[in-house]
């Protein structure tokens, strides 16, 4: 029974598993060569029958992503690795750690899909991710696995690593592709979708770093092995990021199922100092929170959504009893003020309110209204206030900062009334 | 004014890599605080004359974004407060940092030394709460190891512009290991072998963009 798929060889090369020797060493780019044998229509028929999930946050299956691609050519791979969404940091390791096992991955894939071009996209912040990229492409190229006529196979991949500059918007894959065009990273209306009209209206896929990561093993062992591992709608093993007030933060690779209970207090070590859970959040900030009446609920992508939530990033961010809400609540809110692009209405204004009557509310100078303004608002932005949210604006941002929201008012109402002058009297 | 001929030959090198010239402003805006230390007019100008867009079109861009920076300090501090950061302390060491240096967040030191400001989830959560220096990543940091941390940087000579001359000086490198074990504590994960590259001024140390410093 496999268990690890993706952090095996750094952890067992600790010193060395991002180098070229290691990695074929340790039986690295012989997927490449099999692949290079194999039909391009062959390769999209593992990863479909993998039941591979994409990494990023919205779940798609990768395999289904691939076989909407246009006929139009060129057409371009983007390899998101803008990693931001609050709690997460896994795609960070993968890319320090083991930066072949991507980039092996992005030339499969890439032949797959007949892409002569590929893009890592990285965020300005992982300065240090981008070099150790660039160092595994720079050998890459060496070897003759990139450039012109890869192992004699005549297919040619070029590999740019672009460093993005700050904005967690460029991670929604159609704000990234007018980034990489040289525009404001303002996400586009869809349709079109990238598959039909990308980079450069020209068809283009858009995979996380980690959903690309697990396509050398796939074509090593095979999509119906892949399969095998973990349950149903949650196949292979998937890198959580567990942080906030656990004993043991860190990323963990591990086969979906287990309980949040096995989770929270096994794999995380349970809560530090020996305090009490409250609430944590499932799959990074733009996720709705969960609390300890579900701790015995499995671990999958499917129990997630149907308790009302989403296993988005992997993000797995953990709050004790001496959390105030509404303080973190703000942090999360803030947050997506600071990077709401702009174009929509609700999503400038809304989150701006959001977080300045958070402010106020914080400051002891709430007002008992405050307590309905803030799920007013919340609806404007998000009508219905149902999950998955209703979309009044062109990109899910807006619609993620009302997470934060609905989850202390559904599971905390009494406290952020209590933080309100005559809020306890006026509105419970 | 025009850029040296090898910062020139770097620049063409960058839009090589790109099917369309306008697809490289990203990585040719950090050329340009590279060469001037911050963003310029004049930087903002070269670039558009090199990817055939027009001044406003690369301020488009750039304001898009956080680290283009018009002002900015010899070294840009920045303390992440997002979600796993801020229920460690994130905004105690934000607070401790600003206290130590006089400097509120969001503002650069009257001497021009460091720029101090709050950043939105650094990726470091597992080792919350977190720091970059001109974006090198320190993780596990406490108030008073912020304090230190601060009180280091303004001990560090001053590093020279490239206009000054390169040669003559080598700027000062602050590589994310040196500062993990002067001033962190826990880290996300072992980051393995230490990097010898770091950065050399306010933005990310990448080879290609001759924005590094450091190693053989």
């Amino acid at each position: 029974m496999t268990d690890r798929i993706l952090t095996t060889r750094m952890e067992a090369h600790p010193a060395d598993s991002h180098t070229m020797s290691r990695y074929e060493a340790t039986g690295g780019y012989t997927a490449l060569r099999k692949a290079l044998g194999m039909k391009p229509e062959e390769i999209v028929a593992e990863v479909k029958a993998s039941n591979l999930r994409g990494r990023g946050g919205a779940g798609f299956p990768t395999g289904v992503k691939w076989g909407f691609l246009a006929p139009a050519r060129p057409r371009y791979l983007v390899i998101n690795a803008d990693e931001s969404e609050p709690g997460t940091f896994k795609d960070r390791q993968l890319l320090e750690r083991d930066p072949h096992q991507m980039i092996e991955g992005a030339i499969i894939s890439a032949f797959a899909l007949a892409v002569n071009h590929a893009f890592v996209f990285i965020r300005g912040e992982y300065s240090r991710s981008a070099r150790r990229v660039q160092q595994a492409v720079d050998e890459a190229y060496a070897v003759g696995y990139l450039g012109r006529d890869i192992l004699g196979s005549g297919f040619a991949l070029d590999v740019t690593v672009h460093l993005g500059a700050g904005a967690y918007i460029c991670g929604e894959e159609t704000a990234m592709l007018n980034a990489l065009e040289g525009k404001r990273g303002e996400p586009r209306i869809k349709p079109p979708f990238p598959a039909v009209a990308g980079l450069y209206a020209k068809p283009t896929i858009v995979n996380n770093v980690e959903t690309i990561s697990n396509i050398p093993w796939i074509i090593t062992n095979g999509g119906a092995a892949y399969d095998a591992i973990g349950p149903e709608g949650s196949r292979g093993t998937r890198l959580l990021s567990l942080s906030g007030h656990v004993v043991k933060p860190g990323n963990y690779e591990i086969v979906m199922g287990m309980s949040w209970r096995d989770l929270i207090y096994g794999v995380g070590g349970g809560i530090r100092s020996g305090k009490g859970l409250k609430c944590w959040i499932p799959g990074g900030a733009s996720a709705p929170w969960f609390t300890p009446e579900v701790l015995d609920e499995p671990v999958t992508l499917d129990d997630i959504a149907r308790l009302g939530s989403m296993a988005g990033s992997g993000a797995v961010v953990v709050m004790d009893e001496t959390t105030n809400v509404v303080a973190a609540a703000l942090s999360i809110v803030r947050f997506f003020a600071h990077e709401s692009c702009g174009q929509c209405t609700p999503c400038r204004e809304g989150t701006t309110w959001l977080q300045r009557i958070l402010e106020r509310v914080l400051a002891g100078r709430g007002r008992p209204a405050d307590l309905d303004l803030l799920l007013d608002v919340c609806d404007n932005i998000s009508p219905g206030l149902r999950w998955p949210p209703a979309m009044t604006t062109i990109c899910p941002l807006g619609p993620s900062a009302v997470s934060p929201i609905t989850s202390i008012m559904q599971h905390f109402r009494d406290e952020v009334a209590a933080m309100i002058p005559g809020g306890v009297t006026a509105g419970v | 004014m025009t850029w040296p001929p090898d910062t020139m030959q770097r620049a063409e090198a960058v839009l090589a890599h790109y099917p369309e010239r306008r697809s490289a402003v990203m990585p040719l805006l950090y050329i340009a605080m590279r060469e001037d230390g911050r963003l310029t007019e004049e930087g903002m100008r070269r670039v558009a004359d090199l990817t055939g867009m027009t001044s406003v079109q690369v301020e488009s861009v750039a304001s898009f974004h956080t680290m283009y920076k018009r002002r900015v300090g010899a070294h840009v501090v920045s303390v992440c407060t997002s979600i796993s950061c801020h229920l460690l302390g994130g905004r105690e060491v934000l607070a401790a940092v600003s206290d130590e240096t006089g400097v509120p967040a969001g503002e650069t030191a009257r001497d021009g030394s460091m720029t101090i400001e709050s950043v939105e989830c650094i990726g470091a959560c597992g080792g919350a709460p977190a720091v970059q220096v001109d974006y090198e990543l320190v993780e596990g940091v406490t108030p008073e190891k912020g304090r230190e941390l601060c009180r280091w940087l303004q001990t560090l000579p001053p590093s020279p512009s490239l206009r000054e001359g390169e040669e003559s000086s080598r700027p000062v490198v602050i590589r994310s290991d040196d500062l993990q074990q002067r001033f962190g504590g826990r880290r996300s994960f072992d980051a393995g072998p230490p990097d010898p590259i770091g950065a050399v001024g306010p933005f990310p140390a990448f080879g290609p963009l001759g924005t590094a410093g450091g190693g053989s």
